[in-house]
């Protein structure tokens, strides 16, 4: 990243962090998030200020490991060593912790977090298109709604909840413009670029900021601010990542495919393209809430058809060479799901996919260049 | 006459092979890697005579930096190394020391799908090293002892650790070296087998590598997987045989 975006981005989260301590002195609520089936919008309904928690440093997976076992998901280790060993400065300003039942790993971490924090868990059902499941989810969500107003003292109406649709509809539309800069060729946003600016933004506490922050980049990458002086390359190949999600420090991965000289250009991921949707403003709120995020097409569900026409439309779109899908060890749902993603792969477009399975460590930094280095050579 | 190399790094051992511009093989050497891998490059290279030299292998990285050489991943060198031997095929089974891999290719020979396992000593060379040892059998005689057994036994454990100590307690229960020996092949073979089905549709197979001299690996998988085993001259220098083709092909 061309350094001056890079200081200028390290500044702003430094200046976000305080002021989020003013804001929450001034009586605003912090609500913390770990996945992307929790409708954000709760918060912002109540001027609340929604962080993402996910957990995406190798750091505290030692002090999670003293209470879970090694063999599960570093995502879900991260997210509880930061929380337990009191290291993360959003968990700490957190009023309240919102989890949902997604895989097995997560929902069981949450009870025990729960013994040092108020959280509350949204219980998720595991498939889309049954309407008894959309009942339940629908309830889950008004639930949820009195469990925000009870922490923020405030009550949610319909015009609150509209608004909040509205202005993440807002903001989501621009993450989806930074992203889709890099359908140009080539790519005018390196990966691990991308990856950095989605996941800064992700906290500031200010929305409208947030919004017009990434609309500058977005402008500037267009106009190749972020590839000035880069030497042309003659061999890159566009890459997409697809499968659990990844942010700063757990992005080995986006990393090694760059040094060996090729682009990861889209995110098929939580932290990238699956955010990409729209609530529909036309619909009773809590009705459009709960059909919006129940379709988010993450393998937790059965079966989980929307990611397969997500990769479709985004292979085609992003004029894509090579599919990396990437699995956490321990994230069962993921290392199954690879297989149909490969086999669709494969059926629609004749490429076969790189599946990974790893860890935050750097411990198989050289197994796994071997195997993508391998994988771009046959592209 | 111009003359091509390609040096194969590997976790065990170095292989070096020279051919000329017909493709004929000059020169094929073979050390332990040791301590000093580089050093011992250094000398190997210097014993033959090359215009230009290819890198694969772990070490493939250390050597581009030391000697300013290209270098190719070990799947493509592997892949383009058995076509040499066998133009039709388009599966390659390769177990080595300390990893294993399988690599399926179009007909045309690129590479189309490939599996790795280097993650731990199961199904490696390392693996059947430290069981052979723990039967008191020569590694080279391994297969050939394990072929005179007579009895079936079901050998489950594949990690390195709680293997030897299943047979370990085989022992104690008076089963025969040969039949513990056979039981292991065939776990072992069990485990490839998997790997190879990932990644191929039953297709012949080219098995290179140090254990592709072993005959009772080699009768194994043919039974399993019904397909034909086929074993190129030297197994073991087929990666430095196939970054040394890639060598000449880009010169
Ligand atoms: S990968 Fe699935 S479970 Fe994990 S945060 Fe994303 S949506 Fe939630
Ligand atoms: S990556 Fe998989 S195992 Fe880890 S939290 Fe997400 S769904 Fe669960």
């Amino acid at each position: 990243m061309k350094e001056e975006i890079a200081n200028r981005l390290q500044q702003i989260s430094e200046q976000n962090l305080i002021d989020i301590e003013q804001a929450k002195e001034q009586g605003r609520s912090v609500i913390g998030f770990y996945c992307l089936y929790s409708p954000t919008e709760m918060a912002v309904a109540v001027n609340a200020i929604p962080v993402p928690l996910c957990g995406t440093r190798n750091d505290p997976i030692p002090a999670a490991e003293e209470t879970l076992p090694r063999n599960l998901c570093p995502l879900i280790k991260s997210s509880y060593g930061y929380g337990v060993s009191d290291t993360c400065p959003y968990f700490r300003a957190s009023d309240i912790i919102i989890g949902d039942t997604t895989c097995d790993g997560k929902k069981k971490m949450f009870e025990l977090m729960a013994r040092f924090k108020p959280t509350h868990v949204i219980e998720l059902p595991q498939s889309q298109n049954n309407p008894m499941a959309m009942e339940f989810w629908r309830a889950e969500i008004e639930h949820f709604k009195t469990v925000i107003e009870e922490t923020s003292g405030q009550q949610i109406d319909k015009a609150k909840l509209g608004a909040a649709i509205k202005l993440m509809n807002r903001e989501r539309h621009v993450r989806k413009a930074l992203m889709d800069v890099n359908k140009a060729k080539p790519a005018p946003l390196r990966g691990a670029e991308l990856i950095e600016i989605l996941f800064r933004v992700g906290f500031l506490a200010d929305k409208e900021y947030g919004i017009s922050l990434m609309e500058e980049l977005t402008a500037a990458a267009r106009e190749g601010a972020f590839r000035q002086g880069d030497p042309p390359k003659n061999r890159a190949r566009r890459i997409l990542l697809t499968g659990v999600p990844v942010g700063l420090g757990s992005d080995k991965i986006v990393n090694i495919v760059e040094q060996l000289g090729s682009d990861i250009v889209a995110f098929e991921n939580c932290s990238g393209y699956k955010q990409a949707f729209t609530v529909d403003e036309g619909k009773d709120p809590i009705d459009a809430l709960a059909e919006q995020y129940l379709a988010t097409p993450c393998s937790v569900m059965s079966p989980n058809e929307g990611r397969f026409n997500l990769l479709r439309e985004m292979v085609e779109e992003f004029s894509i060479d090579g599919v990396i899908d990437l699995t956490w060890q321990g994230c069962h749902t993921y290392n199954v799901e690879a297989y149909l993603v490969d086999k669709m792969l494969q059926e629609t477009f004749g490429i076969t996919s790189l599946h990974l399975e790893t860890d935050y460590s750097e411990s198989d930094t050289e197994q796994l260049k071997v195997r993508i280095e391998a994988y771009l050579e046959m592209l | 006459m111009k003359k091509f190399a390609g040096i194969d790094i590997g976790s065990r051992t170095i292989e070096l092979v020279v051919i000329d511009e017909a493709g004929q093989i000059v020169n094929s050497l073979q050390t332990d890697t040791g301590f000093d891998p580089m050093s011992e490059a250094k000398r190997m290279t210097g014993e033959v005579e090359y215009t230009t030299i290819m890198a694969t292998g772990y070490g493939r990285n250390l050597f581009e930096i030391a000697f300013d050489s290209p270098t190719v991943t070990e799947i493509k060198a592997h892949a383009t190394g058995a076509r040499f031997y066998f133009p039709e095929a388009t599966v390659v089974l390769d177990i080595g020391g300390q990893d294993s891999k399988v690599i399926s290719m179009f007909p045309s020979g690129k590479v189309k799908k490939f599996e790795m396992n280097d993650r731990c000593a199961a199904g490696t060379g390392k693996f059947m090293e430290i069981m052979a040892k723990s039967l008191g059998f020569d590694i080279e005689q391994f297969g050939e002892k394990a072929m005179k057994y007579k009895h079936r036994l079901q050998i489950s454990a594949m990690c390195t650790v709680f293997a030897e100590s299943e047979v370990t307690s085989l022992i104690a229960k008076g089963h025969s070296p040969a039949d513990i020996a056979m039981g292991l092949h065939q776990s072992i073979t069990n485990r490839v087998a998997g790997m190879i089905k990932r990644v191929s549709a039953g297709e012949d197979l080219v098995f290179t590598g140090g254990v592709a001299y072993n005959p009772c690996m080699h009768d194994q998988l043919e039974k399993q997987l019904g397909v034909r085993v086929l074993t190129p001259d030297n197994p073991q220098h087929v990666g430095a045989l196939g970054a040394a083709l890639l060598a000449r092909a880009e010169a």
